[in-house]
C-alpha cells in the first residue's frame, strides 16, 4: 500500500509537526496543481489530475488524528476494523451514554458549546494516548482500541454539529 | 530578402507572449468581462463606456436576440419573451424553483433541466446563458483586438455540480475555450487578497442577486487555500425584491397580476430596494395595464422589517461554515463584502453585528468576482511566470454519495474537501445470484436520499452469479478542479466497468450540447468549419509550445528514442497546422498527446521530488 508518510517526506509516527506537513503539501502541490497545466496537453493534465488527488488525499488523511492512527497501523499490519469490532469497554460504553443524553437534553447552543468543549478534551486526551501506544510503545493491537474509541468521539463530534445545525 | 513573419491574430509567435485570457462573472443581475492589462487587472466596458451588462435576453423573433440594456428596457412591455435572472433555472427542474408562479414566463417541463418558451422556440436555460456570454466574448475580443485564448467563468461556490456542468455547458456554446469555473467568493479573495497583500483567515460573504455563499479563506503569501464554504443556491436580492412586491401588491389591495403588470411591479420594486440605500424612504408610483394607479411610500424601516427573515437566513450558512473550519468569530480578521446586495445597510448592519467588526467593503462589490476571475485566468494562461504566480486551494461544497439499500445515502467525498479529489468505495450485492447493480449518485448533506439531489443513475451489469456479499463492487468518484464529478464502479473479482461522467439526470447530454453549438452557429451565421478549425489550430498550438517548453526544461528524462518520437509527433502536428483540416489536426494533436503521456508521469515525478528535495535542504 502506498505509505502517505514518504510521499511528504515525514517519518511514520502519530505526533506529526503541522507547519511541516503543511509545508511539504503546498510545496508538492505548486508542483502538480491542475492551475499548473491548464495549457498543457492532456497527457500531462491527466497526470496532475492524477497526482493532485492522492496529494489532497494523502494529506486529508495525515491531518485528521483518526485517518492518520489507521493509516499507520495498517503499515505495521494492524487493521482497526471499525466495522466489524464494536466491542467496547463498558467504563467507555457509560460515558458516551452519559455524553449522549447530556446531547440531547442541550437546550440552546451555549449547552452545546460546553458539551462541544468537554468532548474536545475528551479527544485530546484520547490523542495523547494513541500517539503513546503507537509510538512509544509500539503496542498496535493496544493502539487500534484506542483509535475505535476516538473515532466514537469523533462522530458524537458530528452529531453536535447537526444539533447546532437545528438550532440555527 | 526574408519575408517578415505576421501571426495570426490573438496568438503569439513567441511562447513567452502573453496570451489574451479574460474572467467573467456570470452574475444573477449583472455580468462583466475583465482581463489583465500590464499587470493591472480592468473590467471591460461596452462601446456606451458602461462596465455592467445586465442579465436580460430578449428573443425578439426566430432571428433577432437583444442582450443587456436594450433588453432591459422591453421588459415590462414583452415579459415572455425577455428572461431576467436566468442563473436561477440553471440546472434546475421546474420544482427547483421558487416563485415560479411570478416569474410571467411559460415553463416547460424538460427532465433534469427546465426549458422556456419564448418567440424564438423552446430554450433551455444553457442556451440563454450563452446569449450573455457571447455577447461578454465579443466585447473583449474588440476590446483587446484578437482572440481570446481562454476564460475563467464564476459560479457560486454553494452551486452544485448540475448548476456547474450547466454553466461550463453555456461557455462552450458561446465559443469560450473555458480554462476554470471559478467560485466567486474565491475570485473576491484573489481580488481582495491580492490588492491588500492580506494575510490571516478572511471570511468573504457574497450576498447576490439569486445567490448566497459565504466562504472562509486562509490567505499566506502565494497560496489561497479554502478552508470552508457555505450558501444557499435559492438566496439573494431578487428575494428582497420580491418580498418589496408582495408588500406593494397588498399595500396597494391589487387583483392578481398580468405578466406586463407583474414584470413592472418587480422593477419598481427593485429600483426602490436601491433607492434605500441611500434614502429614509422611498415613493412608489405606477400605472398598471388595468388603469389602476399605485402609489405607496416604503420607509427603510418597512423595508427591514419585511426583509428581516432573508438576512437572519443569511446567517445560517456562516454559522455552519465557521463550524465546519473549526473557527469562532475571533479568529476571522476580516470580512469581504461581495455582491451588489450587500449594499443594502441592514445587511451590513447584521453581518458587522455577527463577526464584531466593521465589513470591509473598499472594493466595488458588483467588479471584485470579475476582476478575481481575471487574475486567474491570466494565471491559468500561462502569462505569471512559476514564483509571481500563486497557488489555488478550493473545496467541493456538498457532500457526494450513492444510495444504498433503504433509501439512505452513503457520503464518498465529504463537503468541503479539497479538490481534485478522488475516493473509492466497495458495495456488495443484497441477493444470490445478483447481476447487476444500480448506482444513484446524490448530492447533498441529508441522510436520505429524498431530501438529497439526484445527480445521475447508471448501471453495471454483467455481475458474475455469487452468493449475497461475495462480489466486491468499487464506485470511484473523481471531482476535478472545476467541481465537476464523473463516476466509475467496477466488479472487482470479474473486472466487469461500467463509467459515467454524471451529466444525464440534470445537465445536458453532450447531443444537446452539439445540437445548440450548430444551432449559434447558424444564428450568428458562422461558418462551423471556420470556427472547429480555428479551435483546433489554437489547441494544437497550444499543445507544441507545452511541449517545447517541457522538452527544454526536463529532455533529460527522456532517452535519445523517446525523444526522437515525441520531436516527431511534433514535427507532423506543427505541419498539419499549416493545412485547414480540423480532423487531421486533431488526429495529430491526441498522437502528440499519446506520445508524451509516459513523459508527463515522469515529469510529475520530478517535480515532487524537487519539491521534497527543496524542503529538506532548506531544513538543514
Amino acid at each position: 500500500m502506498q505509505n502517505h508518510f514518504d510521499l511528504f517526506g515525514l517519518p511514520p509516527s502519530f505526533s506529526i509537526e503541522g507547519e511541516t506537513l503543511e509545508r511539504s503539501y503546498r510545496e508538492i502541490q505548486s508542483q502538480v496543481h491542475p492551475d499548473r497545466f491548464a495549457n498543457a496537453g492532456d497527457a500531462e493534465r491527466r497526470a496532475s489530475l492524477q497526482w493532485t488527488t492522492r496529494v489532497n488525499e494523502a494529506y486529508r488523511t495525515l491531518k485528521d488524528p483518526v485517518q492518520r492512527a489507521k493509516h499507520l497501523l495498517e503499515l505495521n499490519g494492524v487493521d482497526v476494523a471499525f466495522e466489524t469490532n464494536t466491542a467496547m469497554p463498558a467504563e467507555f460504553l457509560m460515558q458516551q451514554m452519559e455524553l449522549r443524553e447530556a446531547l440531547e437534553n442541550a437546550k440552546d447552543s451555549s449547552a452545546l458549546d460546553q458539551l462541544r468543549k468537554r468532548l474536545r478534551q475528551e479527544k485530546s486526551s484520547m490523542e495523547r494516548q494513541i500517539g503513546d501506544s503507537i509510538d512509544e510503545k509500539k503496542d498496535y493491537d493496544g493502539a487500534a482500541g484506542l483509535v475505535r474509541k476516538l473515532q466514537f468521539l469523533d462522530r458524537l463530534d458530528e452529531e453536535i454539529d447537526s444539533a447546532y445545525e437545528e438550532h440555527d | 530578402m526574408a519575408l517578415l513573419q505576421i501571426s495570426e491574430p490573438g496568438m503569439s509567435p513567441e511562447p513567452h507572449q502573453a496570451r489574451l485570457a479574460i474572467g467573467i462573472d456570470l452574475g444573477t443581475t449583472n455580468s462583466l468581462v475583465a482581463t489583465v492589462r500590464s499587470g493591472v487587472p480592468v473590467v471591460l466596458p461596452d462601446a456606451n463606456g458602461r462596465p455592467l451588462l445586465p442579465s436580460i435576453v430578449r428573443y425578439v423573433d426566430s432571428r433577432k436576440v437583444e442582450v443587456g440594456y436594450a433588453a432591459q428596457a422591453r421588459q415590462s412591455d414583452d415579459p415572455k419573451n425577455t428572461i431576467v435572472s436566468v442563473k436561477r433555472f440553471m440546472g434546475r427542474g421546474v420544482k427547483d424553483v421558487a416563485h415560479l408562479e411570478s416569474a410571467p414566463y411559460d415553463f416547460v417541463d424538460a427532465p433534469g433541466m427546465l426549458q422556456l418558451r419564448t418567440a424564438a422556440g423552446v430554450k433551455s436555460p444553457v442556451e440563454i446563458s450563452a446569449e450573455i456570454l457571447r455577447v461578454l466574448r465579443e466585447r473583449a475580443e474588440l476590446s483587446l483586438q484578437g482572440n481570446i485564448s481562454g476564460a475563467v467563468i464564476t459560479v457560486p461556490a454553494y452551486f452544485d455540480d448540475a448548476q456547474r456542468q450547466a454553466t461550463k455547458d453555456a461557455g462552450r456554446i458561446a465559443g469560450l475555450n473555458v480554462l476554470r469555473l471559478l467560485n466567486e467568493p474565491t475570485a473576491a479573495a484573489i481580488a481582495y487578497g491580492l490588492e491588500n497583500a492580506a494575510e490571516g483567515t478572511y471570511a468573504v460573504y457574497d450576498l447576490g442577486g439569486g445567490t448566497f455563499d459565504i466562504s472562509i479563506l486562509k490567505l499566506s503569501r502565494g497560496v489561497f487555500e479554502v478552508v470552508a464554504t457555505s450558501g444557499d443556491s435559492m438566496l439573494g436580492g431578487d428575494d428582497f425584491d420580491q418580498r418589496v412586491f408582495c408588500w406593494i401588491a397588498e399595500k396597494a389591495k391589487l387583483a392578481p397580476l398580468g405578466a406586463r403588470d407583474m414584470r413592472l411591479l418587480q422593477v419598481k420594486a427593485r429600483e426602490a430596494k436601491e433607492y434605500l440605500t441611500l434614502h429614509g424612504e422611498a415613493a412608489i408610483t405606477a400605472k398598471l395595464s388595468t388603469g389602476e394607479f399605485v402609489d405607496v411610500v416604503l420607509s427603510t424601516e418597512t423595508f427591514c422589517g419585511i426583509t428581516q427573515t432573508l438576512v437572519q437566513k443569511t446567517l445560517g450558512p456562516v454559522r455552519k461554515a465557521l463550524r465546519d473550519a473549526g473557527l469562532s468569530v475571533e479568529d476571522i480578521k476580516g470580512v469581504v463584502m461581495v455582491g451588489g446586495a450587500t449594499r443594502m445597510p441592514q445587511v451590513q448592519r447584521a453581518v458587522g453585528e455577527f463577526f464584531r467588526r466593521d465589513p470591509l467593503n473598499n472594493l466595488d462589490p458588483d467588479k471584485v468576482v470579475a476582476l478575481g476571475a481575471a487574475m486567474q485566468a491570466n494565471v491559468l494562461a500561462g502569462n505569471k511566470p512559476q514564483g509571481e504566480d500563486w497557488l489555488l486551494l478550493d473545496v467541493i461544497p456538498l457532500s457526494l454519495g450513492i444510495e444504498t439499500m433503504g433509501g439512505l445515502t452513503e457520503k464518498i467525498i465529504p463537503r468541503n474537501t479539497t479538490i481534485p479529489a478522488g475516493r473509492a468505495q466497495e458495495f456488495t450485492t443484497f441477493k444470490d445470484g445478483q447481476t447487476g447493480m444500480s448506482i444513484h449518485v446524490m448530492q447533498g448533506e441529508r441522510e436520505l436520499v429524498s431530501d438529497c439531489r439526484s445527480l445521475a443513475r447508471f448501471e453495471l451489469k454483467g455481475i458474475p452469479p455469487m452468493v449475497a456479499g461475495a462480489a466486491r463492487i468499487r464506485v470511484a468518484f473523481q471531482v476535478d478542479a472545476d467541481g465537476l464529478l464523473s463516476v466509475s464502479a467496477k466488479e472487482s473479482t470479474s473486472g466487469v466497468e461500467a463509467s459515467i461522467t454524471v451529466k444525464p439526470s440534470y445537465g445536458l447530454a453532450d447531443a444537446d450540447v452539439e445540437r445548440m453549438l450548430r444551432d449559434s452557429f447558424d444564428h450568428a451565421r458562422e461558418d462551423s468549419h471556420a470556427r472547429a478549425l480555428a479551435e483546433q489550430r489554437v489547441d494544437g498550438q497550444r499543445l507544441v509550445e507545452a511541449t517545447r517548453s517541457a522538452l527544454s526544461a526536463d529532455e533529460k528524462l527522456l532517452n535519445e528514442e523517446e525523444r526522437a518520437a515525441i520531436e516527431q509527433a511534433m514535427t507532423n502536428l506543427q505541419k498539419l497546422l499549416a493545412g485547414t483540416d480540423h480532423r487531421k489536426i486533431r488526429q495529430a494533436v491526441e498522437a502528440l498527446n499519446r506520445a508524451t503521456d509516459e513523459f508527463a508521469a515522469r515529469r510529475m515525478d520530478a517535480g515532487i521530488k524537487r519539491a521534497l528535495a527543496g524542503r529538506k535542504i532548506g531544513s538543514l
